[in-house]
């Protein structure tokens, strides 16, 4: 672990803040996880995995694929950069809006805040991978019915958290929604819609 | 651009939920650089000298400075005051001063910090009291931007005669876009030397105009394309012309192509946001409530450099006595530059800052005369006939009425207020409730003369498939521009919606329909659409004599009507109505063509113990006109409203040293999910004669309405009249303890 971390993707410069530190600790807290996680349990001899680009197999959307990353890769950055799925967006990089979310074994997870070394050995659904390729989702259907997006950015986001949430809750009070939501910001103000697709599809079970 | 399907609103839809849509940082982007931008670390100062790092790697890099600018260094737009790049002087944090560019986007960055330059700092101005007092001159000669007056009748007079004078002071901060996407760009010359740039924008036209400039191109060579974009709501207008600039430098220099795309911190400390204003109200009115006298005081701060900020001004002093008769007006507005990142368009656009003054005004007034703000309101609203302060007789679609007499009754205003009071006397409910209500209006399109000189221009083309393709730079940033103008066109020429298409906006195909702003779009583009469409229809029926029903018989008629060409194309260009005059030195005359009308109810709590505010249920009604789609003219309200709840309630600018402290998502709150309350909107339609089919503008208006509605809730529920935005729970909280006759409650 001695091997200095490359640098964040960031400049902040403002007083008070840097997310390079954050990053670099962030970093290296995962990368010393993957030495005792990856693939699961904890084992006896610890996995040892960079300091160059290193090969990953990820399940993504039901099949397997091959990247070749840096340990600091981030699975959203190896999701849009190596496999050119970009339905995920990077919005703050840092976990806060839920713009990035892709399903990681059917849960919800910031796709930002994860070392793509450690998504090796999940099933790991992004939004391309909802709905089938010529149909989309009941929840995707919903969505451009009752019109809950404007520009669509933070959209992917919304439905792939939407999706999880209707998988563990198929009949979500209002309540519920809005807290399984609550991780994903949308700044045209879509929520009111977004509540509608998702009750509409509840019902429509 | 995407075919509309059946059941399908915008025809974009279906990609963006499949996440197929590519905005631009999704596009393949093969053996392209990644460029980012040293910045200023002083509000103001001298650069000494800039070093670079002699052990750093520079040969994998590729640098530019102002000198690399082979036109002229600035981002021109109304002004030429803004330096693309810093030459020798900074005027705000956060300046660009070096772009770098690097095949891999984390050596960029690693390389910014190999960069040191050095100052010698300057005094710097940073609040705009201290920028109007000018004894630090930072913008020759008086620190000032821009000053508007507008004056009727005989002010001073009818202070002196009105039974009562109230005056109040208001305030309003910074306002971050926080559009989802951060801004983007990315630029390549090609073989040709055109330089073609392709981004996350609002106004093509715009970004053209400022390469021109600091590329000396002739404009047939500067081509600007729209990338998908994930937002704008202003922040995209003027701003994109500055990374597109920075893009092209890096990318002429490299011969390659190059991206720019900033993260979250980068976009919320270095690009515009909303105008932070004081505004000073003296009122005179008779004993029965009566305006008698209007002198209104405004004054904004602009930033270091000019950008849009005179416009910007111009909207708030036309908008600052609130939809009201008053036969005696004075607005002295003044925009003064200070040491920090200029201000830009958001919408609303110097609207929202005005009217939060000019509505909560009149629970002073209320006070003051012991009379209810809702009936003092009714008293005074602008109706047909009515003549505003700058002399402009409203002819037609007043809806102020109208909206208002609606929300109070869908919101219940008048039983809450009763209730609420009951409510509040007893202790043992945790929380206290109240109720507020506000009017506004929004002049639609530009200010004045602009639409007369934007001279905008729309073309409608039949394509030898029988298509038609809508030729416009008008853009889609989510309000709904593709699904306005295909359903616009397609019953106007009497087609099914899946015969139209929306041509990307490109200035190689598009022309010039003037920029994506001021809620012009469905008014003044559409307008021209619609006759377009009406040209387009003529031709078709002179040569056929009826529409044709199938594609099959289109595709035989348009063969037919093109000839030769690949296209039959009718093009519209805006004509002034002569009857519409506005005086620029005077600001006499009509300052928009009309006005949208919108009124709010707010209903919220208290909690007692921790002072937070929440909202119970927000009632809106809009007049825009005839509402040409009323699922996106709902939707249009339901997000206005949001973000203005959040300028009310949440978003806090926190500025130290000309530079804002919490440029993230986690310090910097927007509203979530759970911040949502029901939003009830009601359409109230008071179609405008000159509108295509009726219609007015929406997308700005819902900013203007909530934020004045809540600061009046909260003082209904607690006697607090809180006068400064936003209204944070520790606010509340100061102002409890600074009132002792509050204690009790
Ligand atoms: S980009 Fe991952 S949470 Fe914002
Ligand atoms: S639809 Fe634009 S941010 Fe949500």
């Amino acid at each position: 672990m001695a091997r200095k971390l490359p640098a964040a993707e960031d400049q902040s410069r403002a007083p008070g803040f840097s997310r390079r530190n954050f990053l670099k600790t962030a970093g290296v807290g995962a990368a010393a996880s993957t030495v005792v996680g990856v693939g699961g349990a904890c084992t006896k001899e610890p996995t040892v995995i960079g300091p160059d680009a290193t090969t990953l197999r990820l399940r993504v959307n039901g099949t397997t694929q091959t990247v070749t990353v840096e340990p600091r890769v981030t699975l959203l950055n190896a999701l849009r950069n190596e496999l050119d799925l970009t339905g995920a967006k990077e919005v703050c990089n840092r976990g806060a809006c839920g713009g990035c979310t892709v399903l990681l074994d059917g849960d919800p997870i910031k796709a930002c805040m994860m070392l793509a070394a450690d998504a090796e050995g999940h099933e790991i659904t992004t939004v391309e991978g909802l709905g089938s390729p010529d149909e989309m989702s009941p929840l995707q259907k919903a969505f451009v019915e009752a019109d809950a997006l404007q520009c669509g950015f933070c959209t992917p986001g919304f439905v792939v958290s939407g999706t999880a949430l209707l998988a563990k809750n198929p009949d979500p009070t209002l309540d519920e929604i809005k807290d399984g939501l609550a991780g994903n910001l949308c700044r045209c103000g879509t929520y009111s819609r977004i509540f509608e697709a998702v009750q509409k599809t509840a019902r429509r079970g | 651009m995407k075919k509309k399907r059946s059941g399908v609103l915008r025809p974009e839809g279906p990609d963006k939920l499949r996440g197929l849509a590519r905005y631009v940082d999704d596009l393949p982007f093969p053996g392209g650089l990644h460029g980012a931008t040293l910045r200023s670390t002083v509000p103001r100062g001298r650069i000494r000298a800039i070093r670079f790092d002699p052990d750093f790697p520079w040969d994998e890099c590729v640098t530019a400075t102002a000198a690399d600018i082979p036109g002229q260094n600035c981002v021109a737009l109304i002004e030429e005051d803004q330096p693309l790049l810093a030459d020798g002087e900074v005027r705000h944090a956060m300046e660009p001063i070096v772009l770098v560019a690097h095949a891999e986007r984390h050596r960029v960055y690693e390389a910014l910090g190999h960069i040191h330059v050095e100052y010698e700092p300057l005094e710097p101005v940073l609040s705009m009291e201290d920028a109007l007092e000018a004894k630090v001159p930072v913008r020759a000669p008086d620190n000032v931007i821009k000053r508007i007056s507008i004056d009727k009748g005989d002010v001073d007079g009818a202070l002196a005669g009105a039974d009562v004078v109230v005056e109040g002071e208001y305030r309003v901060p910074h306002q971050e876009q926080a559009y989802i996407e951060n801004q983007g760009m990315t630029a390549r010359f090609e073989e040709d030397g055109t330089l073609l740039v392709e981004g996350s924008l609002q106004c093509p036209y715009y970004v053209q105009k400022a390469l021109v400039r600091a590329f000396a191109l002739p404009k047939e060579k500067v081509r600007v394309v729209q990338a998908t974009t994930g937002g704008g709501f202003g922040g995209k207008e003027e701003y994109p012309s500055m990374v597109a600039g920075h893009a092209a430098l890096l990318a002429r220099k490299a011969g390659r192509p190059v991206k720019i795309v900033y993260d979250r911190t980068e976009d919320m400390v270095a690009t515009t946001k909303r105008h932070p204003a004081r505004v000073r109200h003296r009122t005179g009115l008779t004993r029965e409530g009566k305006l008698v006298a209007q002198d209104i005081d405004v004054l904004m701060d602009g930033g270091a450099y000019a950008t849009l900020s005179p416009v910007v001004l111009s909207r708030g002093a036309l908008h600052a006595t609130g939809p009201y008769e008053c036969p005696n007006v004075r607005v002295r507005a003044c925009m003064v530059a200070t040491n920090t990142p200029p201000n830009g368009a958001f919408r609303g656009f110097g609207a929202p800052q005005t009217l939060f003054a000019a509505e909560l005004h009149w629970e002073r007034i209320a006070g003051a005369l012991k009379k209810d703000a809702l009936r003092l309101r009714r008293l005074n609203l602008v109706r047909e006939g009515s003549e505003t302060a700058t002399g402009q007789v409203l002819h037609e679609s007043v809806g102020a009425r109208d909206v208002l007499e609606a929300v109070v009754r869908r919101g219940r205003y008048s039983e809450k207020k009763r209730e609420y009071a009951r409510w509040n006397r007893s202790r043992r409910h945790p929380s206290w409730r109240g109720i507020g209500v506000s009017v506004c209006h929004h002049g639609a399109g530009f200010t004045g003369s602009g639409e007369a000189f934007l001279a905008s221009r729309v073309a409608l083309a039949l394509t030898r498939k029988g298509e038609i393709r809508v030729l416009t730079s008008s853009t889609e940033i989510g309000q709904g521009t593709i699904a306005a103008f295909t359903g616009l066109a397609a019953r106007t020429l009497g087609v099914p919606e899946e015969w139209v298409t929306i041509e990307r906006a490109d200035t190689g195909l598009v022309p010039d329909s003037g920029p994506t702003v001021a809620s012009r779009t469905c008014m003044i583009v559409g307008g021209l659409v619609e006759r377009a469409a009406q040209r387009l229809r003529e031709r078709i029926l002179e040569s056929t004599g009826r529409m044709p029903s199938t594609r099959a018989e289109m595709v035989r008629e348009a063969r037919r009507l093109c000839g030769r060409e690949p296209a039959l194309r009718v093009e519209e260009q805006y004509t002034h109505p002569p009857e519409i005059r506005w005086d620029e030195e005077t600001y006499r005359g009509d300052a928009y063509p009309v006005y949208g009308y919108g009124a709010t109810v707010v209903d919220l709590e208290v909690d007692r113990t921790t002072f937070e505010v929440r909202v119970r249920r927000l009632t809106t009604a809009v007049d825009v006109g005839r509402a040409l789609s009323p699922r996106l003219v709902e939707g249009q309200v339901m997000g206005g409203v949001t973000q203005a709840l959040g300028y009310a309630l949440l978003e806090n600018a926190d500025y130290h040293d000309g530079v804002m402290q919490n440029p993230q998502l986690t310090n910097y709150l927007i509203p979530t999910a759970l911040d949502t309350p029901p939003l009830d909107v009601m359409i109230v339609q008071r179609p405008y004669s000159r509108g295509p089919l009726g219609a007015k503008g929406v997308g700005e208006l819902p900013m203007d309405i909530p934020a004045p509605a809540v600061a009046a809730a909260v003082h209904d529920a607690t006697g607090l009249l809180l006068t400064e935005l936003p209204i944070l729970p520790e606010r509340i909280l100061e102002a409890f303890s600074s009132d002792p006759a509050h204690r009790q409650r």
